[in-house]
């Protein structure tokens, strides 16, 4: 950028390093830069759909001072501030793949509007860049041409204000500037230093300056730029504003109106101090502030009453710094009052959510047992006087913090009832547990009694189940096991094949003393001892019956299928590979080459065609073979429109039409599509209702739910992107290994499978491209087969196309315990398996990020994960409903 | 008898961690700019090749099986060269297992091969001298109560508590260190097959 350069190092110029809070999502800073104010972690939620903004901004104060305010680029700043542009064209941000057009859209109106002259303030925000970075990184060779272009741009505009300059009294002023920077991967939306450095530079003719006057870039604030176009304006600071005036802009005035700028900033933090800290007066800000005041008045007694200018610019220069540290102490000390927690809502929906994992806990044993029945016990009158009291306990609680609260707080927020409910809610949970708690005490004496099945003894699967999920949970606590998350469940998922696979051998060649094969001789006797680890010191000296695999398994199992029982579990460790290397994520590894970049990329969309297509057809097959004829059908269909679909967008290419340039959204292809998705979930649904009716047609139920699985399948290969597509076609593939030559031949029971599920699920979901930054998501599946955006499909669709993967292997457990008609309380062991191992790692990572909450992390590392967990639990819920409700249609029947 | 036995089992552990001591400070006396962390792969190669050289003395000296009655060269020979291709087998279906889980396919190729060496010495190596070439015994002595005497015995734990070090070692990888990710495991492992050892050398004593 030549000319911008020159204006940076030689112009009439200041340039500062400002730097952005996280998140560095683009609505969040524009508010920032707009209101002076920090925005939280909410506005990444709004982010997509930006309501307009209440509060008090530069934009506001300017319309209301009838200022005509003209806007090109991005529709966020529409929605922001509607009505308040006499002119504007927004451009849609979500074509994220388009960097040209975004651009033109904005400069095409350039050259008229400079011509015209009858406007006072013109917002353009260009696109381009970003997209750029989001699509192939900040390495790419198109960072430089798009670079050029906006210097030209910058060019323009300078000159033609200039050569305006001469008929208005007042000077021009143009600020450049970035909302956000770009990470090593090209994205953005964290803390890195990348992300949170943008660039500042102010330029106009007042900022004139002599030869040799170097000057450095200062590292200020975003928010400061709030306050200092304001004052450059003439209009009042908005009224949140945390930040300060830059000072070097104003340097070029008399004294007089120094003082009197910094004064009206002081003077709006002060007042904003005052709203929000109730013990104002002791702030050292707000002490200096007045002492500042008053030099103040004496300077202008002194410049009325005109002494010597020395004494008057002494004078004025001390009070000049004094203004200025005022303005420092008084904008951290904001800053610091916006970090505070309201700990009373915090404490309460914590207590919850223990109180709920605690119940969950203790129903283990009777949860698990054969009959899986979970009863409650609550009509103890000693029990009710307990409830009684905790509620008025807790309702005492609740007045004497509220009226005392200092701050803000939600739950005083809430209205009285709801606040009750929230309290009878969990009055009502702390009595059960207690209830329980006593019961399990009182009642375990008798099932101790008699001793536990020898068959019941925990196997080294079911030991690296729970050591898994205890070290998954343990680190949570780290920031950098939560960046990298994806590695644990890798690990996890790894280890889990290998014992499964020792699993396998064990039952093979030790159930029955043939002679081992040769070819796998050497892996055998290494797994042997790989797995055979998971067994602690005193395991192994019990006899343990072999009661998974009993010979008649094996000797049904002969031939080829045993080879695949062998195999598979290797095949399945190989497939995990290659997906590992599809999509790179996390954080410190993320900015390694992997394949779907080199897919993506646009001179290999011949193999991204071949490969997408490849993968559709392996979903096709390995899902029809449980369909009905009709579902059948229309699941071919539904796969052809997916890349009907693609091809439309212009992401893949038809072999008969290479290069084909007529490139739409795909709307008609897209909802070709969700009419076949609609359906398949429909006949599913129907299956499942007449299979309620009809009680004893067991085989239409497992049809059903096959069919639901498979509507989902079909949605979920619409969503993903086309080098996505081989995840979702090697999710199938290891589902039907695994069902057909691990779950079935070895008989695991419903916790184990159900726990072997989760941990896919949750691999599978890092395996999409998902990572614990908010980044990483997907939000271009929400527009599939949509014109605008559509708030409640849009918010849908991305939650399944980011959280595909568990829900996919939740549905497909679903089928599986259905379709496995051994043991009837199967499926509610493993809806009961299934809710405890997601509140886990939920509860406890609440409780660690309430005692994290001053880590220098948490707004980067803690906070974003704790909205995928949040996100994640709803999942769950939706999941754990389906199950109950297919639990009581089983009920109903029998 | 026993008592003997577990003297002599105290003395070849003992012996198995000074060789791995001796390998960090013998070659600084010969080798210039050595040291663990930087030249790691030289001493990665030296530590396996000192542990090997141990086992094989010990093996020929304390000889714990003594079944070798057939003592005709040719029989010795094949034997032998068995042996070395197990423990190639061995070494290569480690560094598939490491590239399943993660390890870089081309980049760090020769890293992720010498630690498979390594845990193949420290593992395959030890079956190879007490059992010989023979899969059954191997798959006695890891299947559950197969153990015969104290030198099998030990045999297991030490190979199961090399796998567990190994497993171990994989979890400072996502710690924000700016290594590559195999001299971490490596370094973490001997930490932990030096911890094992003796611990687990003690607990078959007792």
């Amino acid at each position: 950028m030549p000319y911008t350069t020159y204006l940076v190092e030689k112009g009439a110029s200041h340039s500062f390093v400002a730097e952005a809070k996280p998140p560095t999502v683009t609505m969040p800073r524009i508010k920032a830069l707009m209101t002076g104010s920090l925005p939280g972690f909410v506005d990444v939620i709004r982010n997509l759909n930006s309501p307009a903004l209440l509060e008090d901004s530069v934009i506001r104060q300017a319309k209301a001072a009838g200022k005509r305010i003209v806007f090109y680029g991005d529709e966020t700043w529409v929605k922001l501030f509607p009505k308040h542009f006499v002119e504007y064209d927004g451009t849609t941000s979500f074509f994220v793949s388009d960097y040209t057009e975004v651009d033109n859209n904005v400069t095409r109106h350039l050259d008229k509007v400079l011509k015209r002259g009858d406007w006072d303030i013109l917002i353009l925000h260009y696109l381009g860049l970003d997209h750029i970075g989001h699509i192939s990184g900040p390495n790419s060779p198109l960072i430089g041409q798009k670079l050029s272009e906006m210097d030209s741009v910058l060019m323009k505009i300078h000159t033609s204000l200039q050569s305006k300059e001469r008929e208005t009294p007042l000077p021009n002023l143009l600020v450049l500037c970035g909302d956000h920077g770009m990470s090593e991967t090209g994205s953005h939306g964290a803390s890195s230093t990348e992300e949170v450095n943008t660039p500042l530079i102010l330029i106009s003719s007042a900022f004139e300056r002599k030869p040799g006057d170097i000057r450095h870039p200062k590292h200020v604030q975003q928010t400061d730029v709030a306050a200092t176009l304001a004052i450059a304006l003439g209009l009042p600071i908005p009224k949140d504003s945390v930040g300060s005036l830059l000072f070097p802009v104003v340097e070029g005035r008399p004294m007089r109106e120094q003082l009197r700028f910094l004064h009206l900033n002081t003077v709006q933090l002060s007042k904003l101090l005052q709203e929000n800290v109730p013990s104002y007066e002791k702030d050292p800000g707000f002490e200096q502030f007045k002492m500042s005041e008053r030099l103040h008045g004496n300077w202008i007694r002194l410049y009325l009453e005109e002494k010597h200018s020395e004494v008057l610019f002494n004078l004025g220069s001390k009070v000049l710094r004094q203004y200025l540290d005022a303005l420092k102490t008084l904008s951290l000390s904001l800053s610091a009052q916006v970090a505070q927690y309201d700990i009373y809502s915090m404490m309460v929906g914590t207590v919850v959510v223990l109180e709920v994992l605690t119940l969950l806990l203790l129903s283990v044993p009777q949860a698990l047992r054969r009959k899986a029945e979970l009863e409650v016990p609550l009509s103890s009158p000693g029990f009710s006087l307990l409830f009684y009291l905790v509620i008025l306990v807790l309702s005492a609680v609740h007045v004497i913090v509220c009226t005392s609260a200092e701050s803000s707080c939600y739950f005083c927020g809430l209205s009285w009832l709801a606040a009750g409910g929230v309290m009878v809610l969990a009055s009502a949970l702390l009595c059960v547990t207690v209830s329980v708690l006593t019961n399990v005490l009182v009642g375990g004496n008798t099932p101790r009694k008699n001793p536990v099945h020898p068959s019941s003894r925990w196997s080294e699967l079911d030991l690296l189940i729970l050591l898994g999920t205890a070290g998954h949970v343990l680190s949570l606590g780290a920031s950098s096991f939560v960046e990298e998350e994806h590695q644990t469940w890798y690990f996890l998922v790894n280890t889990l094949c290998l014992a499964l696979s020792q699993e396998t051998y064990r039952n093979y060649f030790l159930g029955d003393d043939g002679e081992p094969p040769c070819g796998l001789r050497v892996e055998q006797g290494h797994d042997g001892a790989t797995a055979a680890w998971q067994d602690g010191p005193g395991c192994d000296v019990l006899e343990r019956d072999k009661g998974h695999g009993s010979p008649s398994t094996s000797e049904v199992l002969r031939g080829r299928e045993k080879w695949m029982v062998l195999a598979s579990p290797w095949l399945i460790l190989a497939c995990c590979r290659l997906l590992r290397s599809l999509n790179q994520t996390g954080v410190q590894w993320a900015h390694r080459p992997d394949l779907g970049h080199w897919l993506t990329s646009s001179d290999h969309k011949a193999e991204l065609s071949v490969l997408a297509a490849l993968s559709l057809l392996i979903v096709f097959v390995l899902v029809q073979r449980g369909c009905s004829p009709v579902s059948k059908a229309a699941l071919a269909l539904g796969l052809l429109g997916v890349y009907c679909y693609r091809a439309a967008i212009g992401s893949v290419r038809f072999p008969w039409r290479p290069d084909s340039k007529d490139i739409s959204k795909g709307i008609i292809e897209a909802r070709f599509v969700y009419v076949f998705v609609l359906g398949i979930l429909f006949t599913g649904t129907k299956d499942l209702l007449k299979s309620q009716v009809i009680a004893a047609d067991f085989k239409l139920k497992t049809v059903g739910l096959w069919e639901i699985y498979s509507g989902l399948v079909l949605l979920a290969a619409l969503l993903f992107r086309p080098h996505n597509l081989p995840v979702l076609a090697f999710s199938l593939l290891i589902q039907t290994l695994m069902t057909k030559f691990i779950w079935k031949p070895l008989r695991h029971d419903a916790a184990e499978i159900t726990v072997m599920h989760y941990w896919f699920g949750q691999a599978f979901f890092y395996f999409q491209g998902n990572s614990n930054n908010i980044a990483t998501v997907d939000i271009s599946a929400g527009f599939v087969g949509l014109d605008t955006y559509v708030e409640i499909p849009a918010v849908l669709l991305t939650a399944f196309g980011t959280y595909a993967g568990p829900v996919l292997w939740a549905s497909h457990l679903v089928h599986f315990l259905s379709s496995e008609t051994r043991s009837g309380s199967a499926l509610s062991h493993a809806c009961f398996c299934y809710a405890l191992i997601c509140s886990i790692p939920v509860s406890t990572y609440i409780v660690l990020v309430t005692s994290l909450r001053y880590h220098l992390f948490i707004w980067s590392v803690f906070s974003p994960k704790l909205l995928y967990e949040g996100m994640h639990l709803l999942i769950t819920a939706a999941v754990c409903v389906f199950f109950t409700a297919m639990d009581q249609t089983r009920l109903t029947q029998s | 008898m026993k008592d003997n036995d577990i003297k002599r089992l105290l003395y070849t552990h003992l012996l198995c961690i000074f060789s791995i001591i001796l390998s960090v400070f013998i070659p600084s006396l010969f080798l210039e700019n050595f040291s663990i962390l930087e030249t790691h792969v030289t001493w990665l190669c030296i530590c396996s090749g000192f542990v090997t050289a141990v086992n094989l003395v010990l093996y020929l000296v304390v000889k714990p099986n003594t079944s070798s009655k057939r003592s005709s060269l040719s029989h010795k020979v094949t034997r032998f060269l068995k042996c070395c291709i197990y423990f190639l087998m061995s070494c290569f279906s480690f560094h598939v297992i490491f590239v399943l889980y993660g390890a870089p396919l081309i980049e760090l190729a020769l890293e992720t091969f010498l630690f498979a060496v390594i845990l193949s010495t420290f593992t395959t190596v030890p079956c190879l001298c007490l059992l010989g070439p023979n899969l059954k015994a191997w798959l006695r002595v890891f299947s559950r109560n197969g153990v015969t005497s104290i030198w099998e015995n030990s045999l297991q734990i030490t190979t199961i508590s090399s796998f567990v070090g190994a497993w171990l070692g994989a979890l400072p990888i996502p710690l924000d260190w700016e290594r590559p990710w195999q001299m971490t495991v490596e370094r973490k492992r001997s930490t932990y097959r030096s911890l094992h050892v003796p611990c687990r050398g003690l607990g078959t004593v007792k």
